[in-house]
């Protein structure tokens, strides 16, 4: 599903973010990608998403290219791929509802499908009586919730989550990690960012180790 | 990549190109409706941006309406202007009428006033004010006048400015007549007229020009202070696959709402105008015997307006965004 071949990521200002990491991901699979702030990790899951472009080796998504997507085509990738933020990202004058909603309505659905699969959504992350909130008046945990409905709406084959644990305690980390595989059950392939290293241990999944943008250990398979 | 599901182009080959359409249709519809409703919400600042859009418009129309008035007066006068033709002073006044009579049955003639000198001599003290100097006089000077009045053809100097056609015939004939020591068509006021009017049609022009780019900076200005506070929003949108057109949407609705409000605001400025000189306007030209009133305050004006307010904040909130979408490209 995901195959990175020797990427490197560097920054006009010198960063080096990512250096020669080669690695891949079966479609269906639950990632964790773990490391120091700085590692990489949210380099790593910004490559996938597209929303920055290796500047070195390639970087396959789905059998598709990334390197060679043209900037017209990049809307259209991003729609395949659902993303949750640390901040969660929510607009804070939208409801939970439109918050949820925006993918879709970018993506063109019609009034009647749209309503049908935002509540699908909400009621996947046990916030279906919150639609009419407005974010800043969730909790943090809820919040994120919202982000993952917001992520898995438009039924996405790549989720990434960008430290989606970060600010929460350790029952509701829990929770939301749960919440993830759920998703990972019925196909969709899942990539968390997360430094919890005691929680995503207790998942049970392949876990990568970055260290300055090295690919550190990889607990599925031995490193090349 | 294999989706688990792909509706919009599972249902492709099902929706049809009408569906498809109306959908697009739809989108449209509720962008525009809904960057309205986001302009009334700020009705103050709405408000100011759209009189001042307003205000620059109205100025070159304004000025623009004046001129077309102007030139309408003029080609009225021009259809009026009569020739003056002074006799020789021992034409008298006999003689004189006859050849009034004569001249009036000239096929490009109207009428023909004659002006007997003792007339002309009275008019002469009324007028110039020199009336104890005309006293002191031996003789009268002054020669009898005929007044011709030219036929009312096709409207010289309307089209071509300052160039009448049959009038200068007319004037050279009446010249010739052997009793005659000139003839006068007095056309050099109307042509100076209509020089100012050129200049002010000239001005009218470059002042478009430039508080239409005025007007087209603004709308951008706006659009990039908008897009500022909506940063978040265009990013997460982008994130989740929004293409520059559905960014750029309802910029581009807003700003056609700008452009829009403010040619109505333009056209109301023009009439309120129009209302507080009508009265005025008609009483001058009541007094100049003319029935002339302020043209242009009409539909096509209105549409003008509106439309070229439109197309301004179209092109002023596209050049807005374009120019932000560039800075964000990932």
């Amino acid at each position: 599903m995901i195959t990175f071949d020797d990427v490197s990521k560097s920054y006009p200002n010198g960063h080096q973010a990512l250096s020669h990491v080669s690695l891949h991901v079966d479609a269906g699979e639950m990632i964790f990608v773990t490391g120091h702030s700085g590692a990489g990790k949210s380099t790593l899951l910004r490559l996938v998403g597209l929303i920055e472009r290796s500047t070195q080796g390639q970087v396959i998504v789905g059998g598709q290219n990334l390197g060679k997507l043209s900037p017209r085509r990049v809307p259209y990738y991003r729609r395949r791929v659902g993303i949750t933020f640390q901040d969660h990202r929510l607009l804070t004058d939208r409801t939970v509802f439109d918050n949820v909603a925006l993918p879709l309505v970018i993506a063109g659905y019609s009034h009647r499908e749209t309503g049908r699969r935002v509540r699908a959504a909400l009621d996947h992350v046990g916030l279906l009586g919150k639609e009419r909130h407005l974010p800043e008046s969730l909790s943090g945990g809820e919040q994120q919730r919202v982000g993952i409905a917001r992520a898995v709406v438009n039924r996405p084959a790549v989720l990434l989550a960008d430290e989606p644990t970060g600010n929460l305690d350790p029952e509701l980390s829990r929770e939301v990690m749960r919440l993830f595989e759920r998703f990972q059950q019925v196909g969709v392939t899942v990539l968390i960012a997360s430094h919890h290293l005691d929680l995503i241990r207790q998942m049970g999944k392949r876990i990568l180790s970055l260290q300055s943008g090295r690919l550190a250990t990889d607990s599925g398979q031995p490193l090349p | 990549m294999t989706r688990r599901a792909r509706p919009a182009r599972a249902r492709a080959p099902a929706r049809g190109l009408l569906e498809h359409f109306s959908a697009w249709l739809t989108r449209h519809a509720q962008v525009a409706v809904s960057s309205l409703g986001q302009l009334t919400r700020t009705p103050g600042a709405t408000s100011m941006t759209t009189l001042l859009i307003g205000i620059a418009l109205a100025l070159p129309a304004s000025l623009h309406v004046s001129v077309e008035s102007v030139r309408a007066v003029m080609a009225a006068w021009d259809r009026s202007t009569q020739v003056s033709v002074f006799l020789k002073t021992e034409v008298d006044d006999r003689k004189a009428a006859a050849l009034g009579e004569a001249v009036s049955r000239w096929p490009e003639v109207d009428a023909v006033h004659v002006l007997t000198r003792a007339e002309a001599l009275a008019e002469y003290r009324t007028f110039s004010g020199m009336g104890e100097l005309v006293d002191s006089l031996d003789a009268n000077p002054l020669p009898a006048v005929l007044l011709v009045q030219p036929h009312p053809g096709p409207t010289p100097g309307s089209g071509s400015p300052g160039t009448p056609g049959a009038p200068g015939a007319l004037v050279d004939r009446l010249a010739a007549l052997p009793e005659a020591d000139g003839a006068q068509f007095d056309l050099e006021w109307v042509r100076r007229l209509q020089a100012i009017a050129g200049l002010g049609e000239r001005t009218a022009t470059v002042l478009a020009g430039a508080l239409g780019l005025a007007v087209l900076l603004v709308i951008a200005n706006t659009t990039r202070m908008t897009i500022q506070g909506r940063r978040d929003e265009i990013e997460i949108s982008k994130l989740f696959g929004a293409t520059d057109a559905f960014v750029r949407r309802p910029f581009l609705y807003t700003g056609l709402w700008y452009g829009v409000l403010g040619g109505i605001a333009a056209w109301l400025c023009l009439g309120a105008v129009g209302l507080a000189l009508g009265g005025p306007v008609a009483r001058l030209a009541a007094l100049y015997g003319s029935d002339f009133r302020l043209q242009g305050m009409g539909a096509g004006v209105g549409a003008a307006l509106v439309l070229g307010g439109g197309l301004l904040g179209l092109l002023g909130a596209w050049l807005a965004v374009s120019r932000y979408l560039r800075a964000v490209k990932p």
